[in-house]
């Protein structure tokens, strides 16, 4: 199935005057034939992108939820082959975002990384653990694959480092919505707000970290935001592993309609 | 040395998430601005002489000296308060975040060595303190545990992982991700995102500098080699710096070789990162780790807790490629016999950490390596390991 460019989602969802749904899951966890019910099960509740993890042994900028999931899913057997293999055979026309650190795209080699990811329709990157400093070659391997590279913006970025960022940055914007690691909370931050007002760009803004009910993705998409980024919620539902493809459903439903709510 | 902004050649820079960027600018400018400053300086100088004990001693191993046919100096890590070099470095960081405004201490810790010297930093400069100690650590080093706890100290145990220094490495990295307003992430080694690996060296190289002028004194020239064990290196580094423009003097890094030199498919049986890891980005900084071929992070191995780490530092890793500072590999065997070789020879007991460079000093004098005039750092004493050299040999 032919796959969607990120900038292509977002300008239908303009068109439809509608805020976009982002939901993240590790892939291969718990394995990687699961991956593909699960990344279905997401679509069927409305998401518009998916991100999916490619595991890394010391996460720094993830909680436990996630980081367990990574831990489930190396131990499956997961690798960076295993993980383009994956990708390329999901039957889903939606763009899909890799979401890794810097060390195993660094070992595998970042063009020939950049590049298999192309290959297997992956349509964006997220690393976390690099700064736009040191996203140099990265940058370029993006470019020339036709990947967008997304850098995260958090609540502490000064207004220089956002400029930088505002630069260097496609696809959208990951706005972190406070301090902290990824992970389900219960309010929705009032940094949030801030940081959407303060941050100008025509890059889509999507907000992530905390984010688990359609309450708190309405507010979010109130506040400004043109997507929610949704992850730890998702990744325990798997974890608890009771009714799941359901779960994830209902609560992709639950947080896409959230978003159709706000004004 | 090759350095921009971080950089030692390829190595060091700054990979950490986007939230800690602005904390690392605005330490970056709080060194930079104190660092100089007569004030900090003299009030620093007054706890590293009057709280940790220094200058300590070059001391003149007379019957290791007649052993090895060489003039083989021990420089006394171990008498610094606390028992290792860590407090050099967490007494400078503690002051430079109390100058900077910070109320909040984290650290993690291995061997407990660091995590005491934090608590120790922590308790006399009136922070609140939390060090992150891998619950398999907590078990090894239970006194050193009960030591922070004395002075006030939170120690927080980490189930996730490995259970090790690595893994609370993570932790630490979270809760500062999440507490950057008002705290200071200790840390305590030559590691981890630029300024880091400048901060420690810097700090740490009181022990260089004092060194070179105890040598003078003592034989009237420098030293042919100097040997200090290596994890993350801040003892190495923090020897070795004030020494690195003196291109006669050999500069000697000696990591924990563990079992041996090979990895299973999960694991490392070693942590010698600059013998045998390879170009890579751990916890901020890149440099040369043990890693899979998918780049996940190899658990190393080592009888010392304090080397048992799967990185070190991006200056020794650049040093190292260029030449100016050999590494080896000691392994567990070998260091736990200069462990038993000091204490019975020169009635000091050495910290396992230690013991590495002294298994070297051993090995590289019976090959007519060295030189005549030797310098071992001798980072810390043994006290906290003696459970475990126990616990090897089966009881006394």
């Amino acid at each position: 199935m032919e796959r969607q460019k990120i900038s292509e989602k977002f300008s239908e969802l303009r068109e439809k005057k509608e805020g976009a749904l982002i939901c993240y899951v590790m892939a291969g966890d718990p394995s990687a034939e699961k991956t593909g019910e699960i990344v279905k099960a997401l679509v069927n509740g409305g998401a518009d992108i998916i991100e999916l993890g490619f595991p890394f042994s010391d996460p720094v900028a993830d909680g436990p939820t996630i980081q367990v999931a990574g831990q489930r899913s190396l131990a499956a057997g997961m690798d960076t082959q295993r993980y383009f293999e994956l990708i390329k055979n999901l039957d889903v026309g939606i763009p899909l975002v890799c979401m890794t650190y810097y060390n195993p795209v660094f070992r595998y080699g970042v063009e020939k990384f950049v590049e298999k990811a192309a290959d297997a329709g992956i349509s964006g990157l997220i690393v976390p653990d690099i700064p736009v400093e040191e996203a140099a070659d990265l940058k370029n391997s993006c470019e020339k694959h036709g990947l967008d590279l997304i850098f995260l913006i958090a609540p502490t970025t000064t207004e220089g480092r956002v400029q930088k960022i505002l630069e260097r940055g496609s696809g959208f914007l990951y706005l972190v919505s406070r301090l902290g690691v990824t992970g389900a909370r219960e309010d929705v931050s009032s940094s949030t707000r801030e940081l959407l007002s303060r941050v100008e760009t025509g890059l889509p803004k999507a907000v992530g970290f905390g984010i688990s009910t359609g309450e708190q993705a309405a507010e979010v998409r109130d506040a400004g935001a043109d997507a929610v980024i949704v992850g730890s919620a998702f990744v325990k539902i798997i974890d608890e592993g009771k009714d799941v493809n359901e779960r994830l459903e209902a609560l992709a439903k639950e947080l896409k309609s959230g978003i159709k709510r706000a004004s | 040395m090759g350095q921009v902004k971080g950089k030692y050649g390829k190595y060091g820079g700054q990979y950490v998430p986007e939230v800690l960027m602005p904390a690392l600018e605005e330490l970056e400018e709080g060194y930079e601005r104190y660092k100089n400053d007569p004030e900090f300086l003299a009030e620093l100088d007054h706890y590293l002489r009057d709280f940790a004990g220094r200058e300590t001693p070059l001391y003149f191993a007379r019957n290791l000296s007649k052993k090895y046919g060489s003039k083989i100096y021990l420089k006394r890590e171990d008498l610094v308060h606390g028992g290792a070099h860590k407090l050099n470095n967490a007494i400078g960081q503690a002051l430079l975040a109390k100058y900077m405004g910070k109320t909040r201490l984290i650290a993690e810790t291995g061997a407990g060595q660091h995590g005491t010297a934090t608590a120790m930093a922590g308790a006399n400069l009136g922070f609140e303190t939390v060090v992150y100690m891998g619950a398999k650590d907590i078990k090894r080093q239970q006194m050193n545990a009960y030591r922070m706890e004395l002075m006030g100290t939170e120690v927080k145990p980490v189930e996730t992982g490995s259970k090790t220094l690595k893994d609370a490495i993570n932790e630490a990295f979270r809760d500062w991700v999440t507490n950057i307003e008002n705290t200071h992430y200790l840390i305590g080694s030559v590691v981890g995102p630029h300024p880091y690996p400048v901060i420690v060296r810097d700090f740490q190289s009181v022990i260089g500098r004092e060194v070179k002028e105890q040598i003078l004194q003592k034989e009237g020239r420098m030293p042919d080699s100097i040997i200090a064990c290596a994890g993350g290196g801040s003892n190495a580094m923090g020897i070795f710096y004030p020494f690195i423009e003196d291109k006669d003097v050999k500069l000697i890094a000696v990591e924990a070789g563990g079992k041996a030199l090979k990895c299973t498919e999960k694991a490392a049986l070693h942590s010698a990162s600059l013998c045998a890891g390879e170009e890579g980005i751990l916890h901020g900084a890149r440099t040369k780790i043990l890693q899979d071929k998918n780049g996940q992070i190899l658990e190393s191995e080592s009888v010392s807790a304090g080397l048992d780490y799967s990185g070190v530092g991006p200056e020794l890793a650049y040093l190292s490629e260029i030449g100016r500072v050999t590494a080896r590999y000691a392994t567990d065997d070998e260091a736990l016999e200069a462990f038993h070789e000091l204490s019975r020879h020169e009635g000091i007991i050495p910290a396992l950490e230690s013991s590495h460079a002294l298994a070297y000093l051993k090995r590289a004098s019976e090959a007519g390596e060295l030189g005549e005039v030797v310098v071992v750092n001798l980072s810390g004493r043994g006290d906290k390991d003696l459970e475990t050299v126990l616990s090897l040999r089966g009881g006394i």
